[in-house]
Protein backbone atom coordinates (compact mmCIF):
# COMPACT_ATOMS: atom_id res chain seq x y z
CA UNK A 1 0.00 0.00 0.00
CA UNK A 2 1.32 3.25 -0.89
CA UNK A 3 2.17 5.98 2.04
CA UNK A 4 -0.22 8.15 0.43
CA UNK A 5 -3.23 5.85 0.59
CA UNK A 6 -2.32 4.99 4.20
CA UNK A 7 -1.99 8.72 4.99
CA UNK A 8 -5.52 9.10 3.52
CA UNK A 9 -6.66 5.53 5.68
CA UNK A 10 -5.31 6.89 9.07
CA UNK A 11 -7.09 10.61 8.54
CA UNK A 12 -10.53 8.81 8.04
CA UNK A 13 -9.53 6.36 10.54
CA UNK A 14 -9.13 8.86 12.79
CA UNK A 15 -12.15 10.53 12.12
CA UNK A 16 -14.25 8.12 12.80
CA UNK A 17 -13.03 7.89 16.15
CA UNK A 18 -13.58 11.79 16.32
CA UNK A 19 -16.94 11.17 15.39
CA UNK A 20 -17.18 8.21 18.27
CA UNK A 21 -17.68 5.76 16.08
CA UNK A 22 -16.94 1.96 16.89
CA UNK A 23 -13.62 0.46 15.18
CA UNK A 24 -14.66 -3.30 14.46
CA UNK A 25 -12.27 -6.21 14.16
CA UNK A 26 -12.23 -6.50 10.38
CA UNK A 27 -11.70 -2.88 9.92
CA UNK A 28 -8.66 -1.08 8.86
CA UNK A 29 -7.00 -0.05 11.63
CA UNK A 30 -2.72 1.81 12.26
CA UNK A 31 -0.91 -1.18 13.42
CA UNK A 32 0.26 1.25 16.18
CA UNK A 33 -3.81 1.10 17.35
CA UNK A 34 -3.69 -2.54 17.23
CA UNK A 35 -0.52 -3.36 18.98
CA UNK A 36 -1.43 -0.54 21.76
CA UNK A 37 -5.27 -2.41 22.12
CA UNK A 38 -3.36 -5.70 22.05
CA UNK A 39 -1.35 -4.50 25.05
CA UNK A 40 -4.09 -3.08 27.42
CA UNK A 41 -6.70 -5.50 26.69
CA UNK A 42 -4.33 -8.47 27.35
CA UNK A 43 -3.08 -6.78 30.50
CA UNK A 44 -6.52 -6.29 31.81
CA UNK A 45 -7.30 -9.79 31.04
CA UNK A 46 -4.24 -11.07 32.74
CA UNK A 47 -5.06 -8.62 35.69
CA UNK A 48 -8.06 -10.18 36.33
CA UNK A 49 -6.75 -13.96 36.09
CA UNK A 50 -3.81 -13.08 38.46
CA UNK A 51 -6.34 -11.42 40.62
CA UNK A 52 -7.84 -14.65 41.18
CA UNK A 53 -5.30 -15.78 43.20
CA UNK A 54 -5.07 -13.37 46.25
CA UNK A 55 -9.17 -13.79 46.49
CA UNK A 56 -9.40 -17.63 46.17
CA UNK A 57 -6.22 -17.74 48.79
CA UNK A 58 -9.30 -17.37 51.33
CA UNK A 59 -12.02 -19.17 50.11
CA UNK A 60 -11.12 -22.71 51.90
CA UNK A 61 -11.26 -20.80 54.63
CA UNK A 62 -14.47 -18.05 54.60
CA UNK A 63 -15.81 -17.63 57.51
CA UNK A 64 -19.63 -18.45 56.64
CA UNK A 65 -21.29 -20.64 54.55
CA UNK A 66 -22.79 -16.79 52.58
CA UNK A 67 -19.67 -15.28 52.33
CA UNK A 68 -17.66 -18.51 50.93
CA UNK A 69 -19.98 -18.60 47.64
CA UNK A 70 -20.29 -15.00 47.70
CA UNK A 71 -16.21 -15.00 47.40
CA UNK A 72 -16.38 -17.99 45.09
CA UNK A 73 -18.79 -15.94 43.07
CA UNK A 74 -16.64 -13.03 42.96
CA UNK A 75 -13.94 -15.15 41.65
CA UNK A 76 -15.93 -16.85 39.40
CA UNK A 77 -17.00 -13.69 38.18
CA UNK A 78 -13.12 -12.85 36.97
CA UNK A 79 -12.22 -15.68 35.56
CA UNK A 80 -15.67 -14.51 33.16
CA UNK A 81 -13.98 -11.42 32.70
CA UNK A 82 -10.73 -12.78 31.82
CA UNK A 83 -12.43 -14.96 29.45
CA UNK A 84 -14.18 -12.44 27.73
CA UNK A 85 -11.13 -10.14 27.59
CA UNK A 86 -9.15 -12.60 26.34
CA UNK A 87 -11.91 -13.21 23.33
CA UNK A 88 -12.15 -9.47 22.68
CA UNK A 89 -8.04 -9.40 22.13
CA UNK A 90 -8.05 -12.28 19.81
CA UNK A 91 -10.15 -10.19 17.43
CA UNK A 92 -6.74 -8.12 16.82
CA UNK A 93 -5.21 -11.16 15.50
CA UNK A 94 -3.51 -12.62 18.70
CA UNK A 95 -4.16 -16.12 20.13
CA UNK A 96 -4.75 -16.78 23.31
CA UNK A 97 -2.04 -19.45 23.64
CA UNK A 98 0.48 -16.19 22.56
CA UNK A 99 -1.38 -14.37 25.41
CA UNK A 100 -0.77 -16.30 27.95
CA UNK A 101 2.89 -16.70 26.75
CA UNK A 102 3.28 -13.35 27.34
CA UNK A 103 2.10 -13.69 30.42
CA UNK A 104 4.41 -16.86 31.63
CA UNK A 105 7.34 -15.10 30.11
CA UNK A 106 7.01 -11.67 31.91
CA UNK A 107 6.80 -10.05 28.97
CA UNK A 108 3.19 -8.62 29.35
CA UNK A 109 2.36 -6.76 32.36
CA UNK A 110 -0.71 -7.02 34.93
CA UNK A 111 -1.84 -4.98 37.75
CA UNK A 112 0.41 -4.60 40.27
CA UNK A 113 -1.81 -4.94 43.35
CA UNK A 114 -2.14 -8.27 42.74
CA UNK A 115 1.53 -8.99 44.09
CA UNK A 116 0.29 -7.62 47.58
CA UNK A 117 -0.61 -11.19 50.09
CA UNK A 118 -4.38 -11.41 51.30
CA UNK A 119 -3.15 -12.29 55.27
CA UNK A 120 -6.56 -11.53 57.28
CA UNK A 121 -10.30 -12.18 56.02
CA UNK A 122 -10.47 -8.54 55.94
CA UNK A 123 -8.35 -8.27 52.65
CA UNK A 124 -11.73 -9.95 51.11
CA UNK A 125 -13.17 -6.57 52.20
CA UNK A 126 -10.15 -4.50 51.43
CA UNK A 127 -10.01 -5.84 47.95
CA UNK A 128 -13.33 -5.29 46.81
CA UNK A 129 -13.74 -1.80 48.50
CA UNK A 130 -10.32 -0.25 47.27
CA UNK A 131 -8.87 -2.55 44.73
CA UNK A 132 -12.14 -2.91 42.49
CA UNK A 133 -13.30 0.72 43.53
CA UNK A 134 -10.22 2.09 41.82
CA UNK A 135 -10.73 -0.47 38.87
CA UNK A 136 -13.76 0.53 38.66
CA UNK A 137 -12.42 4.07 38.39
CA UNK A 138 -10.17 3.34 35.86
CA UNK A 139 -12.55 1.02 34.06
CA UNK A 140 -15.96 2.85 33.40
CA UNK A 141 -14.81 5.48 30.75
CA UNK A 142 -13.67 2.35 28.69
CA UNK A 143 -17.11 1.57 28.30
CA UNK A 144 -16.97 4.25 25.59
CA UNK A 145 -14.27 3.46 24.43
CA UNK A 146 -13.06 3.31 20.60
CA UNK A 147 -12.75 0.00 20.29
CA UNK A 148 -16.10 -2.23 19.99
CA UNK A 149 -15.41 -5.35 21.51
CA UNK A 150 -12.99 -3.75 24.35
CA UNK A 151 -15.99 -1.41 24.89
CA UNK A 152 -18.84 -4.08 25.18
CA UNK A 153 -16.87 -6.21 27.64
CA UNK A 154 -16.09 -3.23 29.29
CA UNK A 155 -19.71 -2.51 29.85
CA UNK A 156 -20.46 -6.19 31.57
CA UNK A 157 -17.07 -5.73 33.42
CA UNK A 158 -17.88 -2.67 35.32
CA UNK A 159 -21.71 -3.66 36.09
CA UNK A 160 -20.24 -6.59 38.05
CA UNK A 161 -17.63 -4.94 39.61
CA UNK A 162 -19.78 -2.22 40.85
CA UNK A 163 -21.22 -5.01 42.63
CA UNK A 164 -17.95 -6.48 43.62
CA UNK A 165 -17.40 -3.33 45.35
CA UNK A 166 -20.68 -2.94 46.91
CA UNK A 167 -19.84 -6.48 48.71
CA UNK A 168 -16.67 -5.40 49.42
CA UNK A 169 -17.51 -2.69 51.42
CA UNK A 170 -20.59 -4.45 52.89
CA UNK A 171 -17.82 -6.85 54.38
CA UNK A 172 -15.52 -4.09 55.66
CA UNK A 173 -19.07 -2.55 57.31
CA UNK A 174 -19.93 -5.76 58.94
CA UNK A 175 -16.28 -5.71 60.80
CA UNK A 176 -16.06 -2.31 61.88
CA UNK A 177 -19.90 -3.36 63.35
CA UNK A 178 -17.78 -5.99 65.51
CA UNK A 179 -15.86 -6.60 67.92
CA UNK A 180 -12.71 -4.75 68.90
CA UNK A 181 -10.69 -7.44 66.81
CA UNK A 182 -13.01 -7.52 63.94
CA UNK A 183 -12.22 -3.73 63.71
CA UNK A 184 -8.86 -4.03 64.19
CA UNK A 185 -8.30 -6.35 61.48
CA UNK A 186 -10.45 -3.91 58.90
CA UNK A 187 -8.06 -1.12 60.20
CA UNK A 188 -5.16 -3.31 59.23
CA UNK A 189 -6.14 -4.36 56.35
CA UNK A 190 -7.16 -0.82 55.08
CA UNK A 191 -3.64 0.15 55.90
CA UNK A 192 -2.30 -2.25 54.11
CA UNK A 193 -3.94 -1.99 50.78
CA UNK A 194 -4.35 1.80 50.92
CA UNK A 195 -1.07 2.61 49.21
CA UNK A 196 -1.45 -0.01 47.13
CA UNK A 197 -4.59 1.34 45.89
CA UNK A 198 -3.26 4.56 45.09
CA UNK A 199 -0.77 3.02 43.15
CA UNK A 200 -3.08 1.00 40.88
CA UNK A 201 -4.22 4.16 38.95
CA UNK A 202 -0.65 4.27 37.55
CA UNK A 203 2.80 6.56 37.32
CA UNK A 204 2.05 10.24 38.15
CA UNK A 205 1.00 12.15 34.94
CA UNK A 206 4.52 13.31 34.24
CA UNK A 207 6.20 9.75 34.14
CA UNK A 208 2.88 8.10 32.10
CA UNK A 209 4.55 7.27 28.47
CA UNK A 210 1.20 6.21 27.52
CA UNK A 211 -1.82 8.90 28.38
CA UNK A 212 -1.69 11.26 25.17
CA UNK A 213 -1.82 8.66 22.26
CA UNK A 214 -4.39 6.84 24.68
CA UNK A 215 -6.32 9.70 25.17
CA UNK A 216 -6.83 10.37 21.20
CA UNK A 217 -7.99 6.74 20.83
CA UNK A 218 -9.91 7.20 23.91
CA UNK A 219 -8.57 4.55 26.14
CA UNK A 220 -8.29 7.04 28.38
CA UNK A 221 -10.49 10.05 29.04
CA UNK A 222 -9.02 11.09 32.36
CA UNK A 223 -4.84 11.47 33.03
CA UNK A 224 -3.97 9.15 36.07
CA UNK A 225 -3.81 11.86 38.77
CA UNK A 226 -7.27 13.06 37.61
CA UNK A 227 -8.56 9.50 38.58
CA UNK A 228 -6.59 9.27 41.53
CA UNK A 229 -7.84 12.73 43.26
CA UNK A 230 -11.40 10.99 41.82
CA UNK A 231 -10.87 7.86 44.01
CA UNK A 232 -9.70 9.78 47.31
CA UNK A 233 -12.30 11.84 47.17
CA UNK A 234 -15.21 9.36 46.60
CA UNK A 235 -13.27 6.80 49.03
CA UNK A 236 -12.37 9.50 52.49
CA UNK A 237 -16.12 9.64 53.36
CA UNK A 238 -16.62 6.06 52.99
CA UNK A 239 -13.85 5.20 55.66
CA UNK A 240 -15.31 8.03 58.04
CA UNK A 241 -18.54 6.06 57.64
CA UNK A 242 -16.83 2.59 58.68
CA UNK A 243 -15.03 4.58 61.63
CA UNK A 244 -11.60 3.58 59.93
CA UNK A 245 -8.47 5.86 59.70
CA UNK A 246 -7.18 6.52 56.18
CA UNK A 247 -2.85 5.86 57.17
CA UNK A 248 -2.25 9.22 55.51
CA UNK A 249 -1.13 12.18 57.83
CA UNK A 250 -1.22 14.52 55.36
CA UNK A 251 -4.71 13.72 54.21
CA UNK A 252 -6.90 16.99 54.42
CA UNK A 253 -9.67 18.68 52.83
CA UNK A 254 -8.74 21.75 50.65
CA UNK A 255 -11.56 24.03 50.79
CA UNK A 256 -9.93 26.27 47.66
CA UNK A 257 -9.40 23.00 45.37
CA UNK A 258 -12.55 21.16 46.71
CA UNK A 259 -10.29 17.79 46.60
CA UNK A 260 -8.34 15.90 49.35
CA UNK A 261 -5.36 17.04 49.53
CA UNK A 262 -2.80 13.63 50.29
CA UNK A 263 0.57 12.88 51.01
CA UNK A 264 3.72 11.73 48.70
CA UNK A 265 2.87 8.46 47.14
CA UNK A 266 6.17 5.71 47.34
CA UNK A 267 6.82 5.42 44.11
CA UNK A 268 10.08 3.33 44.05
CA UNK A 269 8.18 0.75 45.74
CA UNK A 270 5.36 0.72 42.72
CA UNK A 271 8.56 0.11 40.41
CA UNK A 272 10.23 -1.91 42.68
CA UNK A 273 7.11 -4.55 42.38
CA UNK A 274 6.54 -3.45 38.57
CA UNK A 275 9.08 -4.74 37.85
CA UNK A 276 9.01 -7.79 39.85
CA UNK A 277 10.08 -7.30 43.44
CA UNK A 278 6.83 -7.35 45.16
CA UNK A 279 6.15 -9.39 48.08
CA UNK A 280 3.72 -12.03 45.80
CA UNK A 281 5.12 -11.42 42.35
CA UNK A 282 7.13 -15.20 42.28
CA UNK A 283 4.34 -16.85 43.91
CA UNK A 284 1.58 -15.27 41.59
CA UNK A 285 3.61 -16.28 38.20
CA UNK A 286 4.55 -19.66 39.91
CA UNK A 287 0.88 -20.46 40.26
CA UNK A 288 -0.15 -18.97 37.05
CA UNK A 289 2.52 -21.15 35.15
CA UNK A 290 2.08 -24.09 37.27
CA UNK A 291 -1.84 -24.54 36.52
CA UNK A 292 -1.02 -23.95 32.51
CA UNK A 293 1.72 -26.56 32.90
CA UNK A 294 -0.15 -29.10 34.65
CA UNK A 295 -3.18 -28.56 32.84
CA UNK A 296 -1.28 -28.95 29.19
CA UNK A 297 -2.24 -33.15 29.29
CA UNK A 298 -5.58 -32.04 30.02
CA UNK A 299 -5.95 -29.74 27.06
CA UNK A 300 -4.28 -32.09 24.67
CA UNK A 301 -6.70 -34.71 25.79
CA UNK A 302 -9.73 -32.36 24.69
CA UNK A 303 -8.22 -31.58 21.59
CA UNK A 304 -7.17 -35.43 21.09
CA UNK A 305 -10.75 -36.55 21.78
CA UNK A 306 -12.45 -33.99 19.62
CA UNK A 307 -10.35 -34.82 16.51
CA UNK A 308 -11.18 -38.53 17.06
CA UNK A 309 -14.81 -37.62 17.06
CA UNK A 310 -14.25 -35.74 13.96
CA UNK A 311 -12.75 -38.53 12.63
CA UNK A 312 -15.58 -41.05 13.39
CA UNK A 313 -18.41 -38.73 12.39
CA UNK A 314 -17.08 -38.27 9.18
CA UNK A 315 -16.19 -42.05 8.88
CA UNK A 316 -20.27 -42.87 9.14
CA UNK A 317 -21.10 -39.74 6.48
CA UNK A 318 -19.14 -42.11 4.24
CA UNK B 1 -36.06 -33.07 68.01
CA UNK B 2 -36.03 -35.47 64.90
CA UNK B 3 -32.90 -36.85 65.82
CA UNK B 4 -33.25 -39.37 62.66
CA UNK B 5 -34.78 -36.55 60.54
CA UNK B 6 -31.71 -34.60 61.62
CA UNK B 7 -29.03 -36.76 61.22
CA UNK B 8 -30.67 -38.25 57.84
CA UNK B 9 -30.02 -34.20 56.49
CA UNK B 10 -26.70 -34.09 57.20
CA UNK B 11 -25.78 -37.40 55.82
CA UNK B 12 -26.83 -35.63 52.48
CA UNK B 13 -25.78 -32.43 53.08
CA UNK B 14 -21.96 -33.14 54.51
CA UNK B 15 -20.82 -34.73 51.13
CA UNK B 16 -21.99 -31.61 49.14
CA UNK B 17 -20.32 -29.70 51.71
CA UNK B 18 -16.97 -31.46 51.40
CA UNK B 19 -17.15 -31.77 47.86
CA UNK B 20 -17.95 -28.33 47.52
CA UNK B 21 -14.60 -27.29 49.88
CA UNK B 22 -12.50 -29.47 47.43
CA UNK B 23 -13.58 -28.04 44.55
CA UNK B 24 -13.26 -24.70 45.94
CA UNK B 25 -9.18 -25.36 46.66
CA UNK B 26 -9.00 -25.42 42.77
CA UNK B 27 -10.23 -21.91 41.60
CA UNK B 28 -8.11 -19.85 39.80
CA UNK B 29 -5.74 -23.14 39.26
CA UNK B 30 -7.95 -25.50 36.64
CA UNK B 31 -6.05 -26.23 33.21
CA UNK B 32 -8.00 -23.53 31.55
CA UNK B 33 -10.30 -20.97 32.19
CA UNK B 34 -13.45 -22.55 31.03
CA UNK B 35 -12.72 -25.81 33.13
CA UNK B 36 -11.66 -23.02 36.28
CA UNK B 37 -15.05 -21.53 35.83
CA UNK B 38 -16.72 -24.81 35.49
CA UNK B 39 -15.58 -26.49 38.81
CA UNK B 40 -16.06 -23.33 40.98
CA UNK B 41 -19.91 -23.61 39.32
CA UNK B 42 -20.11 -26.83 40.70
CA UNK B 43 -18.98 -26.32 44.17
CA UNK B 44 -21.15 -22.69 44.20
CA UNK B 45 -24.16 -24.93 43.27
CA UNK B 46 -23.14 -27.77 46.06
CA UNK B 47 -22.63 -24.95 48.51
CA UNK B 48 -25.65 -23.08 47.95
CA UNK B 49 -27.85 -26.51 48.38
CA UNK B 50 -26.19 -27.05 51.36
CA UNK B 51 -27.00 -23.64 52.71
CA UNK B 52 -31.06 -25.05 52.21
CA UNK B 53 -30.04 -28.42 54.21
CA UNK B 54 -28.55 -27.36 57.04
CA UNK B 55 -30.90 -23.96 57.52
CA UNK B 56 -33.79 -27.30 57.63
CA UNK B 57 -31.70 -28.96 59.91
CA UNK B 58 -30.95 -25.74 62.26
CA UNK B 59 -34.55 -25.18 62.41
CA UNK B 60 -35.03 -28.83 63.35
CA UNK B 61 -32.64 -28.86 65.60
CA UNK B 62 -34.55 -25.58 67.17
CA UNK B 63 -31.77 -24.53 69.95
CA UNK B 64 -30.51 -21.36 67.86
CA UNK B 65 -27.66 -22.92 65.94
CA UNK B 66 -27.22 -21.78 62.57
CA UNK B 67 -26.32 -22.65 58.97
CA UNK B 68 -23.17 -22.10 60.34
CA UNK B 69 -22.83 -23.58 63.81
CA UNK B 70 -23.45 -27.09 61.78
CA UNK B 71 -21.54 -26.17 59.06
CA UNK B 72 -18.11 -24.98 60.65
CA UNK B 73 -18.20 -25.90 64.49
CA UNK B 74 -18.68 -30.09 64.76
CA UNK B 75 -16.05 -32.20 65.41
CA UNK B 76 -14.14 -34.41 62.49
CA UNK B 77 -15.94 -37.41 63.94
CA UNK B 78 -19.40 -35.32 63.99
CA UNK B 79 -19.26 -35.24 59.89
CA UNK B 80 -20.94 -38.12 58.15
CA UNK B 81 -19.76 -37.38 54.63
CA UNK B 82 -18.80 -40.38 52.67
CA UNK B 83 -14.89 -40.48 52.00
CA UNK B 84 -15.20 -40.66 48.05
CA UNK B 85 -15.90 -36.57 48.65
CA UNK B 86 -13.10 -35.76 51.26
CA UNK B 87 -10.24 -37.39 48.82
CA UNK B 88 -7.56 -34.31 47.63
CA UNK B 89 -7.24 -32.95 44.06
CA UNK B 90 -4.59 -35.36 43.10
CA UNK B 91 -4.87 -34.11 40.00
CA UNK B 92 -7.38 -33.22 37.45
CA UNK B 93 -8.17 -36.63 36.96
CA UNK B 94 -8.81 -37.25 40.07
CA UNK B 95 -10.92 -34.71 40.50
CA UNK B 96 -13.07 -35.53 37.10
CA UNK B 97 -13.01 -39.55 38.36
CA UNK B 98 -14.62 -38.26 42.23
CA UNK B 99 -17.13 -35.79 40.60
CA UNK B 100 -17.93 -38.90 38.05
CA UNK B 101 -18.47 -41.29 40.93
CA UNK B 102 -20.34 -39.40 43.17
CA UNK B 103 -22.66 -36.79 40.44
CA UNK B 104 -23.78 -40.53 39.05
CA UNK B 105 -25.17 -41.61 42.60
CA UNK B 106 -26.37 -38.40 43.68
CA UNK B 107 -28.24 -37.76 40.43
CA UNK B 108 -30.00 -40.59 41.28
CA UNK B 109 -30.71 -39.69 44.73
CA UNK B 110 -32.16 -36.87 44.19
CA UNK B 111 -34.18 -38.35 41.87
CA UNK B 112 -35.87 -40.34 44.63
CA UNK B 113 -35.26 -37.81 46.97
CA UNK B 114 -38.35 -35.35 44.83
CA UNK B 115 -40.56 -38.05 45.82
CA UNK B 116 -39.87 -38.01 49.44
CA UNK B 117 -42.70 -37.31 52.20
CA UNK B 118 -40.97 -34.55 53.74
CA UNK B 119 -41.92 -31.60 51.38
CA UNK B 120 -38.91 -29.63 52.08
CA UNK B 121 -36.29 -32.60 51.57
CA UNK B 122 -38.52 -32.84 48.07
CA UNK B 123 -38.17 -29.11 47.37
CA UNK B 124 -34.58 -28.65 47.99
CA UNK B 125 -34.04 -32.08 45.78
CA UNK B 126 -36.31 -30.83 43.09
CA UNK B 127 -34.28 -27.88 43.18
CA UNK B 128 -30.94 -29.29 42.89
CA UNK B 129 -31.62 -31.73 40.49
CA UNK B 130 -31.36 -29.59 37.53
CA UNK B 131 -28.02 -28.63 38.89
CA UNK B 132 -26.64 -31.75 39.58
CA UNK B 133 -27.52 -33.13 36.28
CA UNK B 134 -25.62 -30.41 34.66
CA UNK B 135 -22.61 -31.90 36.75
CA UNK B 136 -23.38 -35.23 35.69
CA UNK B 137 -22.96 -33.89 32.21
CA UNK B 138 -19.99 -31.97 32.72
CA UNK B 139 -18.14 -35.17 34.70
CA UNK B 140 -19.02 -37.96 32.16
CA UNK B 141 -17.95 -35.82 28.92
CA UNK B 142 -15.15 -35.49 30.65
CA UNK B 143 -14.24 -38.72 31.40
CA UNK B 144 -14.80 -39.66 28.01
CA UNK B 145 -12.23 -36.77 26.62
CA UNK B 146 -9.72 -37.74 29.31
CA UNK B 147 -10.15 -41.66 28.74
CA UNK B 148 -10.45 -41.54 25.05
CA UNK B 149 -8.43 -38.46 24.71
CA UNK B 150 -4.28 -38.95 24.69
CA UNK B 151 -2.26 -42.48 26.17
CA UNK B 152 -1.11 -40.10 29.02
CA UNK B 153 -4.56 -38.73 29.94
CA UNK B 154 -5.48 -42.16 29.58
CA UNK B 155 -3.38 -43.82 31.80
CA UNK B 156 -4.23 -40.73 34.41
CA UNK B 157 -7.79 -41.06 34.73
CA UNK B 158 -7.72 -45.21 34.37
CA UNK B 159 -5.29 -44.51 37.90
CA UNK B 160 -7.64 -42.39 39.43
CA UNK B 161 -10.68 -44.89 38.87
CA UNK B 162 -8.64 -47.96 40.08
CA UNK B 163 -7.91 -45.79 43.30
CA UNK B 164 -11.30 -44.45 43.69
CA UNK B 165 -12.99 -47.16 42.97
CA UNK B 166 -12.91 -48.73 46.09
CA UNK B 167 -14.82 -45.46 47.60
CA UNK B 168 -17.98 -46.44 45.89
CA UNK B 169 -19.86 -48.78 47.75
CA UNK B 170 -19.85 -46.39 50.81
CA UNK B 171 -22.53 -44.79 48.58
CA UNK B 172 -25.08 -47.26 49.26
CA UNK B 173 -24.43 -48.39 52.85
CA UNK B 174 -27.40 -47.19 55.62
CA UNK B 175 -27.46 -45.70 58.85
CA UNK B 176 -29.74 -46.20 61.52
CA UNK B 177 -31.14 -42.69 60.38
CA UNK B 178 -31.05 -44.17 57.02
CA UNK B 179 -33.33 -47.02 57.52
CA UNK B 180 -35.87 -45.17 59.67
CA UNK B 181 -36.52 -42.46 57.28
CA UNK B 182 -36.80 -45.08 54.74
CA UNK B 183 -39.43 -46.68 56.71
CA UNK B 184 -41.18 -43.59 57.02
CA UNK B 185 -40.96 -42.71 53.24
CA UNK B 186 -38.70 -39.82 53.89
CA UNK B 187 -35.30 -41.06 53.17
CA UNK B 188 -34.13 -43.11 49.43
CA UNK B 189 -33.64 -46.39 49.58
CA UNK B 190 -30.11 -46.04 48.02
CA UNK B 191 -30.23 -50.36 48.18
CA UNK B 192 -32.48 -50.04 44.81
CA UNK B 193 -30.42 -47.56 43.34
CA UNK B 194 -27.16 -49.65 43.25
CA UNK B 195 -27.55 -51.95 40.35
CA UNK B 196 -28.62 -49.30 38.11
CA UNK B 197 -25.28 -46.96 39.21
CA UNK B 198 -22.88 -49.33 38.50
CA UNK B 199 -24.45 -49.99 35.04
CA UNK B 200 -24.21 -46.32 34.62
CA UNK B 201 -20.91 -45.99 35.67
CA UNK B 202 -20.02 -49.06 33.63
CA UNK B 203 -21.21 -47.86 30.41
CA UNK B 204 -19.63 -44.74 30.71
CA UNK B 205 -16.24 -45.89 31.67
CA UNK B 206 -16.51 -48.27 28.75
CA UNK B 207 -17.02 -45.73 26.02
CA UNK B 208 -14.20 -43.87 27.28
CA UNK B 209 -12.43 -46.98 26.75
CA UNK B 210 -11.39 -47.37 30.25
CA UNK B 211 -11.29 -50.69 32.50
CA UNK B 212 -14.17 -51.10 35.36
CA UNK B 213 -12.04 -52.59 38.21
CA UNK B 214 -12.87 -55.30 40.05
CA UNK B 215 -12.41 -54.59 43.52
CA UNK B 216 -13.90 -56.92 45.87
CA UNK B 217 -12.78 -54.52 48.95
CA UNK B 218 -14.28 -51.43 49.64
CA UNK B 219 -13.49 -48.66 51.95
CA UNK B 220 -16.15 -47.24 54.15
CA UNK B 221 -16.29 -45.38 57.74
CA UNK B 222 -17.11 -41.96 56.94
CA UNK B 223 -20.80 -42.33 57.16
CA UNK B 224 -19.71 -43.52 60.62
CA UNK B 225 -17.51 -40.31 61.25
CA UNK B 226 -14.37 -42.48 60.92
CA UNK B 227 -12.77 -40.51 57.47
CA UNK B 228 -9.05 -41.11 56.08
CA UNK B 229 -6.53 -38.41 57.26
CA UNK B 230 -7.33 -36.08 54.74
CA UNK B 231 -10.22 -34.46 56.63
CA UNK B 232 -8.89 -33.37 59.41
CA UNK B 233 -6.84 -30.87 57.08
CA UNK B 234 -9.52 -29.80 55.37
CA UNK B 235 -11.66 -29.28 58.40
CA UNK B 236 -8.48 -27.15 59.82
CA UNK B 237 -8.84 -25.07 56.89
CA UNK B 238 -12.31 -24.66 56.57
CA UNK B 239 -13.22 -24.43 60.18
CA UNK B 240 -10.25 -21.75 61.06
CA UNK B 241 -11.87 -18.52 61.07
CA UNK B 242 -14.61 -19.58 63.19
CA UNK B 243 -12.38 -21.29 65.52
CA UNK B 244 -10.18 -18.64 65.72
CA UNK B 245 -12.85 -15.97 66.35
CA UNK B 246 -15.73 -17.27 68.10
CA UNK B 247 -19.55 -16.11 67.95
CA UNK B 248 -18.61 -13.46 65.79
CA UNK B 249 -21.04 -11.98 62.59
CA UNK B 250 -19.15 -11.76 59.35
Amino acid sequence: MGEEKIKNLEEQFEARILRDEKIEPKDWMPEKYRKTHIRQISQHAHSEIVGMLPEGNWISRAPSLRRKVALLAKVQDEAGHGLYLYSACETLGISREELYEQLHTGKAKYSSIFNYPTLTWADMGAIGWLVDGAAIINQVPLCNTSYGPYARAMIRVCKEESFHQRQGFEIMLKLSEGSEEQKTMAQDALNRWWWPSLMMLGPTDAESVHTEQSMKWKLKRKTNDELRQQFIDQTVPQADLLGLTIPDPELKWNETTGHYDFGVIDWDEFWQVVKGHGPCNKERMKARVDAWDNGAWVRDAAVAYAEKKQERKEKKAV
Amino acid sequence: MKVDLYNYILGIADNSLILGQRLGELCGHGPNLETDIACTNISLDLLGQVRSYYQYAAKIKNDNSTEDDIAFLRKERDYVNVLLVEQPNTDFAYVIVRQFLFDTFYYEFLNELQKSHDVTLAAIAHKSIKEVSYHQRFSSDWIKRLGDGTSESHQKVQAAVNDLFMYTDELFHQTDADIAMIADGIGVDTGLLKANYYSKITKILEEATLQVPEHKYFHKGGKQGIHTEHLGYLLADMQYMQRTYPNMEW
